[in-house]
């Protein structure tokens, strides 16, 4: 038989939305939950990587770059399916910004790619805490590959990877040459539960820890004082105020169409 | 600090188990909470609804999920228990589903079957693609099981079952039944009681559904006829001798009651805290009020031991070293517990608590099945009775 293919999916641990949220850390930069989960855009990710490794033939990793909790992220994904995991984590690596972020993937996806190939990288559109969506791209740019983003439906054929990308007025369809970084959208599929299988066998798999030294990354070149664009201060927007109540006496419709006029809406 | 797991139990539970117990939680909210109610209201699940189910929670890996090899998932017996106190926080018949197919029926084919048996059947009942049923109670014979009239008398190498069958849960679906007869030899003389895998389309078996029931309504339950199933030497099984075969499945399937009652009980704290703090009377939620308080505080903490005993026996089944008197403790315990927390959520809804727009009325009303089955409180109550003291007071 001939060698599985691999491909790598890029995830991040986020916090749980329904989570209670803290502002209260030592830089003040970060917002802390107490609970955090694997992107809910990148199971599309991991999920569209798994349908390919059941058409046979592909390999599944999954990488993420985090603290030590962060390793929940990767457990959901081998739970889900995915064969072995990575962990990026270094203490130097807080308050990394995009840009660093990208620096350290790109290192870590060369020396993926070093032990053993790496055909295809798939991401998720964006995440769900800081929603930049420029990720995939600073990381093609840094590894000098292909990239298609905004998949909402992929096929591999052969070295050549097809995508259809639905914008409002088109929907395009793009190919491109293997490897290539693709980000996927959350209408490209529906992400598995994990099965009882799926999370007994996750415990058995393999993820390895690399830290900014077996990356060949300089402490300075990352975290919060290398950050181009660093975060200084966070703090909790006020809650909203109570909502109007319009009781219907016969004229609700009028006063709902006046509230939604007064507030430009309509 | 967390109302709704005011004791920090959560802390208690390994990763592992964590994520099982997720899986069946979303499983639950998604797949199968929005239809119970009409199920119950209607008192209408139909034999292929049953097995849509039971195909989907094969597929999950939640049937005969602590038991190993045979397309089981081989858990850890606390995340069984977690995922029966998540099923019964949808309904009672959910989990008696996956009791009655995993600990009952599974669990006797695994320990008490022949190796041709368990591949016969383990992996089509753990897809759910083959339902189970369990009969071991009779009309005139639940408390008393060892008094049963049901008979397997021995004709050359075969088997010929006679009997009636009552209140047996997925009876008149069922593809195989387990059931339980005293065996008699070619001379007629009685001998112990044998369990036997029973292919419900044998000619002779049949099986009529009980209705009029007001507990248990989204759960099929039946009554069975066994008249003449003749059955070839090896539907017995063969390490199953005497009543302690049927009653060590009943050990199984009663603990994953002790947590799923739990489950229904963590469903009525959760409504009737939800409800309390949104309703208003005397312009105030009522949750103001120092008496509403009260029973918040009482069900938060029943809740809170209930699941906590819960989990200790699933530490001692972890750990092999569980006895069957300990199981009682926890359905002596737990399951009044839950009734009491159902009777006083229901009592927060006030007019509403009595409709079916709440689950708390049918929680209620399935608990009261759970009372009596799998051993009723009283048996338990004498178990323990002799277990304390070293006299037994059955009879
Ligand atoms: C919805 C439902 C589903 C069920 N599913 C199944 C199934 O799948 N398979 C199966 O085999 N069975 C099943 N059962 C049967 C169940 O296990 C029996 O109902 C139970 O064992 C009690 O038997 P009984 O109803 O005959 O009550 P009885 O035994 O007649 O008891 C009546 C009352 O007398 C009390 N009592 C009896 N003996 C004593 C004593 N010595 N001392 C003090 N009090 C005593 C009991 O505690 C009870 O309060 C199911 C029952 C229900 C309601």
């Amino acid at each position: 038989m001939a060698e599985p293919r691999r491909v790598l999916v890029l995830v991040k641990y986020v916090p749980d939305a329904a989570g209670e949220r803290s502002f209260a850390d030592a830089d003040s930069t970060t917002v802390r939950t107490t609970e955090g989960l694997l992107s809910e855009l990148d199971e599309y990710a991991v999920e569209e990587a798994l349908s390919l490794a059941e058409s046979g033939g592909w390999e599944v990793t999954v990488a993420t770059m985090g603290p030590e909790q962060a390793g929940a992220a990767i457990r959901k994904a081998l739970q889900m399916g995915a064969d072995a995991g990575i962990h990026i984590s270094d203490e130097a690596l807080h308050g990394t910004d995009a840009l660093g972020t990208s620096a350290v993937l790109a290192a870590a996806v060369r020396k993926f790619s070093d032990e053993g190939g790496c055909d295809l990288l798939l991401c998720g559109m964006a995440s769900t805490d800081a929603g930049m969506s420029v990720i995939p791209a600073m990381l093609a740019e840094r590894l000098g590959l292909p990239q298609v983003s905004f998949a909402s439906q992929l096929s591999v054929e052969g070295d050549t990877v097809r995508i259809r990308r639905d914008s409002e007025t088109a929907t395009e369809t793009i190919e491109s040459r293997l490897p290539a970084v693709v980000s996927v959208t959350d209408q490209i599929n529906e992400p598995r539960y994990p099965s009882f299988k799926g999370i007994m066998a996750a415990k058995k798999k393999p993820v390895t820890t690399w830290s900014l030294a077996d990356l060949g990354i300089e402490p300075a070149e990352v975290g919060l004082a290398a950050s181009w664009s660093p975060v200084t201060e966070v703090s909790k927007r006020p809650p909203r105020g109570q909502g109007t109540i319009i009781t219907d006496d016969g004229e609700g419709g009028v006063a709902l169409a006046e509230f939604l006029a007064a507030e430009k809406f309509i | 600090m967390d109302a709704l797991d005011l004791l920090d139990l959560d802390s208690l539970i390994e990763e592992t188990d964590a994520a099982l117990r997720e899986v069946v939680r979303r499983f639950g909210a998604e797949r199968v909470a929005p239809r119970v109610p009409g199920w119950f209201e209607r008192a209408d699940l139909s034999p292929d609804q049953v097995r849509e189910l039971a195909v989907e929670l094969g597929s999950i890996g939640l049937l005969g999920m602590h038991l190993h090899g045979y397309g089981c998932a081989g858990t850890s017996a606390t995340a069984y228990g977690l995922a029966c106190l998540e099923l019964e926080a949808v309904d009672a018949g959910l989990r008696s589903l996956v009791s009655v197919q995993g600990s009952l029926v599974m669990f006797a084919i695994h320990r008490f079957g022949s190796e041709a048996q368990r591949q016969q059947w383990l992996p089509r009942l753990a897809a759910g693609t083959a339902i189970g049923c369990f009969g071991l109670t009779e009309a005139d014979f639940g408390s008393n099981p060892a008094g049963m009239r049901s008979t397997a008398r021995r004709d050359g190498t075969d088997w010929v079952l006679q009997g009636t069958k009552m209140w047996i849960t997925n009876g008149s679906l069922a593809d195989v039944a387990i059931i339980w007869a005293r065996s008699i030899d070619e001379d007629g003389q009685p001998g112990p009681i044998r369990g036997f895998v029973v292919p419900t389309d044998t000619p002779g078996f049949s099986a009529t559904t009980i209705h009029h029931k007001l507990s248990l309504r989204a759960s099929i339950t039946a009554e069975l006829v066994l008249e003449g199933v003749r059955l070839p030497a090896d539907a017995v099984l063969p390490e199953a001798v005497g009543l302690r075969a049927p009653l060590s499945c009943l050990d199984e399937a009663r603990f994953g009651i002790v947590f799923g009652v739990m489950g229904a009980a963590r469903s009525c704290y959760e409504v009737a805290r939800d409800y309390a703090l949104t309703r208003v009377q005397f312009d105030r939620p009522i949750a103001a009020f120092q008496l509403t308080q009260a029973k918040l505080a009482e069900m938060a903490v029943a809740v809170g031991q209930g699941t906590l005993l819960a989990l200790h026996l699933g530490r001692l089944k972890d750990a092999g070293s569980l006895l069957a008197e300990q199981v009682s403790a926890g359905k002596f315990a737990n399951v009044p517990a839950a009734l009491q927390v159902a009777r006083t959520a229901r009592s927060i809804l006030g007019g509403n608590g009595i409709t079916l727009e709440y689950p708390v009325i049918r929680h209620m009303l399935n608990l009261e099945t759970v009372l009596t089955y799998e051993g009723t409180h009283e048996m338990h109550t004498l178990v323990l009775g002799a277990a304390i003291t070293g006299i037994p007071a059955f009879r």
